[in-house]
């Protein structure tokens, strides 16, 4: 499995569930902030996926089941909170990653070393409305806590191992895990105690295996270019 | 409370009146003389609440105006398209920020404006109760809505409320942007497959008319025109914009390959302009009342996302209440502030 599609479809379809948000968004700086960042993982997923193909046939074309993006981005955006414990999850696992891979001399360091400028500022934007819901009202609070509840069984396949990408799995997964406990005992909430895996032997995303919610985003993202074979946009 | 006499009350009358007459000169003066009002500069109470009025209008069409475009974001069929989409849709959103905050300085919060939007007590542009039926629409949002609002809106850049107009002269800047792109989509379309060319001048048929209604009524019947004239808040009449949107649109369909739908087009020596066919005012009216095709889903779904977004701006507010946290300010390392009574 090519890294780059790796890294690339997690960007793409991150990017999309973000933009679902437009027009939704709970206050007009959020309606920024929130397409900003689908914007910055919508630049990097194409940069990634030109890298290995044409860009519009690997998102348009491909079949649900060579998908290489992990099942954590392709989960529906939920309430805000639950948009923003997927947000936190993915951001600080970006961050730490693309800091890896800007330190190295592999073939991702100049892509990374201009993302992870980006992924700083998405990391700050997740870690500061946990703060804020967490520690905000009784009901911001329990919302809160039901997103990173929910999505913590999606975060263990941050950390397996990728083909073709030089990171240690398991120091990134330490220091994601102290780095995500100390945000969220600051925003006085719960490390939810669950697997953070399912128990499928056959594997994940990564591997191609995607969640019921992930064909319906395709089929909605690919029909137009579909119903036009060979057309140009 | 300090009693004042009826003597001293009718001095006091009298020299706030000399005041008013003094400053209201100073205004008209001012306004004569192409100077900028600022916030903090006298202004007839008039003039102030018709800015407000037109600043409201224009900031929510910002942001009803996001609804028809991204209900294409998840569809666009290429990801240089959706880029370019979605960094429109945020540029709108951008546009309101700015209309709200200049709203502000005239005294007029944006919760206030938009608890009005929501009870349907302020109106926003009437073009974004068209529904956007195709991918060809966001072309022709671009090229025609986006084109006839900077039409309406470069003139605005030399309004005389000057947080108005400067506010405006960044938004235009962006607008010229997606008028370009909204072309180019077209074009592209226009120069695809049948289908596609097909969709291009669907779309426009169906944009054509209400981008033209977008100047608003004819100058005879223009409500608010005459004064707003006065106060240099508006430079150019609703018919003469009008007129000037089909001069450059005439010429850039021939270019797109693609028919404007009114046979009655033609180019007019004496004027020097293009004459139009006749506007069905009575569509334009009843889309005014609510009878558009989409009044109630681009306001419902403007309150439903208020309304659920409450949860999350209360939780924002009580949590910087609680880190005395402020704008600009690190929310999370900000000191506590000792409680003061």
């Amino acid at each position: 499995m090519s890294a780059a599609l790796a890294l690339g479809d997690d960007a793409l379809v991150l990017s999309h569930r973000l933009g679902e948000w437009a027009g939704h968004a709970p206050v007009l700086e959020e309606e920024v902030a929130l397409a900003n960042i689908a914007l910055d993982l919508l630049g990097q997923a194409r940069m990634l996926l030109s890298s290995v193909g044409d860009e519009d046939e690997l998102a348009f074309l491909r079949e649900e089941r060579s998908f290489r993006n992990v099942q954590l981005v392709e989960q529906p955006n939920g309430d805000f909170a639950h948009t923003i414990a997927r947000q936190l999850y993915f951001s600080v696992y970006q961050h730490l990653l693309y800091e890896q891979l800007a330190a190295g001399t592999g073939e991702f360091a100049d892509l990374a070393t201009k993302a992870v400028k980006e992924v700083a500022y998405h990391r700050d934007h997740a870690e500061r409305w946990v703060l804020r819901l967490g520690d905000g009202t009784a009901e911001s609070h329990e919302r809160m806590q039901n997103g990173l509840d929910a999505l913590w069984r999606f975060t263990g396949e941050l950390f397996r191992p990728v083909e073709g990408l030089d990171v240690d799995g398991e120091s990134l997964h330490g220091s994601w895990s102290s780095a995500v406990t100390s945000v969220v005992e600051r925003a006085t909430l719960r490390l939810p105690s669950g697997p953070q895996s399912s128990a499928w032997s056959a594997g994940a995303g990564r591997q191609g295996l995607h969640t019921e919610p992930f064909g319906r985003m395709l089929a909605e993202m690919q029909h137009l270019h579909r119903s036009h074979p060979g057309a140009s946009w | 409370m300090t009693a004042v006499t009826a003597e001293e009350a009718t001095q006091g009358a009298a020299d706030g009146a000399a005041a008013d007459a003094a400053r209201a000169e100073a205004f008209d003066a001012a306004v004569a003389a192409d100077d900028r009002i600022e916030p903090r500069d006298w202004m007839p109470d008039a003039y102030r609440a018709s800015l407000v009025r037109q600043m409201a209008q224009h900031a929510h069409s910002e942001i009803i105006g996001m609804q028809p475009e991204a209900n294409w974001i998840s569809r666009a069929p290429s990801l240089r398209r959706k880029a370019i989409l979605m960094a429109k849709v945020q540029d709108e959103a951008g546009h309101g920020l700015y209309l709200y905050s200049a709203a502000e300085t005239l005294g007029t919060s944006r919760e206030e404006l938009l608890d009005k939007l929501h009870a349907g007590r302020q109106r926003y542009s009437s073009i974004f109760n068209y529904p956007t039926l195709t991918w060809a629409d966001v072309g022709a949002i671009g090229w025609l809505v986006d084109g006839a609002a900077i039409t309406n809106q470069v003139p605005l850049c030399r309004c005389s409320y000057g947080p108005y107009a400067r506010a405006m002269v960044r938004i235009c800047k962006e607008e010229s942007f997606h008028q370009r792109q909204g072309y180019e989509l077209l074009l592209a379309l226009s120069r695809g497959t049948p289908a596609q060319h097909e969709m291009a001048q669907d779309a426009v048929n169906r944009w054509w008319w209400p981008s033209l209604m977008m100047f608003g009524p004819p100058d005879d019947a223009s409500a608010h025109s005459a004064q707003s004239m006065a106060w240099k808040i508006k430079r150019h009449s609703n018919d003469e914009l009008r007129r000037r949107f089909v001069d450059i649109c005439v010429p850039q369909a021939e270019a797109l390959g693609l028919t404007l739908p009114d046979p009655d087009i033609r180019w007019n020596e004496e004027l020097g302009q293009h004459d139009y066919g006749a506007i069905d005012w009575t569509e334009f009216q009843e889309v005014l009342k609510g009878n558009g095709p989409c009044n109630e889903e681009r306001l419902a779904q403007r309150r439903r996302a208020h309304e659920e977004g409450a949860w999350v701006r209360d939780a924002a507010a009580a949590y910087a209440d609680r880190h005395a946290e402020r704008p600009g300010t690190s929310g999370a390392a900000a000191e506590p502030v000792e409680a003061t009574a």
